[in-house]
């Protein structure tokens, strides 16, 4: 073995060991800190000594080796780091004393042991994810929050999928949890009477994730898969939390579902694919299977459909039919309107009126979208002017089309959509 | 990404799983499946009967020969498979070291092929296009 070859070798197992270390975090992540905010009582002070032992490992392992229990040693040393830090601050009182006793005795039972109480991590874990949706938080907040403590995504990692500078996240953390620490936000299940707002706050962001993923709302690429897979397995995380809440599943159903069709959406030069012309044979089976499973699930509890279910259902009709012809557009119209019973919103009410123009035409699609035009209620959003171009188009009115087109280009934020667009005003 | 779990055993793994009393096989591998499960990681996962009750359809000869019991000289035999959905191959490895098995039992651990594997513009599928165009000019000549 040469110099250099040694030296590369020694960075080639540095940086697998940097990426276990990564992978162990992504695992344990949000049962440390939440055993750590148990412990200490915040939050926020939980999560620094958490990121302090996780910079302890990213230097200790990758000579010492990776403990047999990295969660075990990770929670021992961020324990440790809140005791040495009373210590400074002299604040040595009956609890310093428990913890210490109580680190004593863990190192003395066997290291393969969990570090924390099986039949109360989970509760735990949901009390985390209680606080880091919290709504004294703004979205962006809770949306960084929630990547970085429940999910375990780093910094960089979480700027890089959202094309914001490392700082901003950075920024955006240290301020919620300054937030967090003024509102004296408490480590617990929301009450009763708050239970089902914080609940949908908490499915909102997922959801919020998911969508930054499923349609990238700014920037170069149509897509960035990797955050609808991550909101994805966090709502798997939730059913198994509160496995007797509807919404739960349905939003996982509907997850899965528009998921499904992720591999169909972008052809070969990353252009672009509408659903009318995607390959459906490229539609993830699995994902339809799981996501139509989770749908049962929700229905199985009772008390119809929720707007994620509704979501869910309209989603499955696509996933299960052959063609767009084949596409059972009545029943998704009626889905559609249930949806705007429930969550009256202009966007719905735009892909109803897409819908109907499948289901029964052009000119019937169109008087709802001139209603919605009128009403102003969309004012600036893209995809008015672009579906209403596409029902001139089937009336064969090319020339108030076109510009319909234009306009919707102009709108348009994502640059790939924005190409599409000028394409078809130019067309 | 998806990766598969496959479960070996060589015949001292076999032997020793045996030993094993069968409740406390299964509040181990139900604690597993649990702990992935509630990660939000585990997508399917089974278990195999004996291999003496499996058989074995071999394609060397021209007809596919369909031999009783388990695969004759093999070494090593599969007793089933976990599929896991992670982010990155390391977070595979951790689930993996995480199986509650012991000496003589293997986990290999392969990434399953998605529909990006396969791109649009695939060699095979242009072929399969190419193809498909000659016939269609063949046929009108």
């Amino acid at each position: 073995m040469t110099d250099v070859d040694r030296h590369e070798h020694a960075e080639r197992s540095t940086s697998s060991v940097e990426r276990s270390v990564a992978a162990v975090w992504r695992i344990e992540s949000a049962k440390i800190v939440a055993t750590l905010t148990r412990m200490v009582g915040d939050f926020g002070h939980a999560e620094d000594l958490a990121q302090e032992a996780l910079i302890d490992a990213l230097k200790q392992w990758p000579t010492e080796g990776v403990p047999r229990n990295p969660a075990a040693w990770l929670t021992a040393v961020a324990k440790r780091k809140a005791i040495d830090g009373w210590r400074r601050q002299e604040r040595l009182d009956d609890r310093i004393a428990v913890i210490a006793h109580d680190l004593e005795r863990e190192q003395a039972d066997a290291a393969d042991a969990d570090p924390w109480d099986p039949d109360a991590i989970d509760d735990d874990v949901l009390r985390l994810v209680f606080v880091s949706c919290h709504p004294v938080l703004s979205r962006e907040a809770r949306v960084a929050l929630t990547l970085r403590v429940v999910a375990g995504l780093s910094t960089e990692q979480i700027a890089r999928a959202f094309l914001v500078p490392v700082a901003t996240v950075q920024q955006r953390i240290v301020r919620a949890k300054k937030t967090l620490s003024a509102a004296n936000v408490p480590f617990e299940v929301p009450p009763r009477e708050e239970y089902a707002d914080r609940l949908s706050a908490i499915f909102g962001v997922l959801y919020l994730i998911f969508n930054e993923g499923h349609a990238a709302s700014s920037g170069a690429d149509w897509m960035r898969p990797e955050l609808g897979e991550e909101a994805i397995r966090l709502t798997r995380v939730l059913t198994a939390l509160v496995p007797r809440q509807r919404d739960a599943h349905s939003l996982l159903a509907l997850m899965e579902l528009t998921a499904a069709r992720f591999p169909a959406r972008v052809d070969a030069k990353g252009e672009p694919v509408l659903l009318a012309d995607q390959d459906r044979s490229r539609w993830d089976r699995g994902r339809i299977s799981r996501g139509r499973a989770a749908l049962a699930a929700a229905d199985a509890l009772g008390g119809g459909r929720t707007a994620y279910g509704l979501q869910a259902a309209i989603a499955e009709c696509h996933a299960i039919a052959a063609s767009v012809e084949d596409t059972d557009w009545d029943r998704i119209v009626v889905l559609y309107e249930a949806l705007g019973r429930i969550a009256p919103s202009p966007v719905i009410e735009l892909n109803r009126a897409a819908a109907v123009a499948m289901a029964t035409g052009p000119a019937s699609a169109l008087r709802i979208i001139d209603r919605l035009a009128a009403s102003d209620a969309l004012r600036g959003y893209h995809l008015l002017p672009a579906t209403r171009g596409e029902m001139l188009l089937r009336l064969g009115r090319r020339e108030e089309a076109r510009s319909e087109f234009a306009t919707a280009a102009r709108l348009a934020g994502n640059e790939r959509e924005r190409a599409l667009l000028e394409a078809k005003a130019s067309e | 990404m998806k990766f598969m779990l496959i479960m070996r055993a060589d015949d001292s793994g076999v032997d020793a799983y045996k030993e094993i009393p069968f409740e406390q096989i299964i509040e181990s591998m139900g604690k597993y499946n649990e702990s992935m499960m509630k990660a939000g990681v585990l997508l399917a996962g089974e278990g195999l009967t004996d291999a003496e009750e499996g058989f074995v359809v071999d394609f060397s000869a021209e007809a596919p020969l369909v031999t009783d019991g388990p695969y004759g000289e093999t070494k090593e035999l599969f007793n089933g498979f976990w599929i896991i959905e992670v982010s990155t191959r390391e977070e595979a490895a951790e689930w993996a070291k995480r199986a509650p098995l012991g000496p003589g039992a293997f986990l290999e651990v392969r990434r399953v092929t998605e529909m990006e594997d396969f791109p649009a513009d695939n060699e095979w599928i242009q072929k399969e296009e190419g193809w498909r165009e000659e016939q269609a000019q063949r046929s009108q000549q």
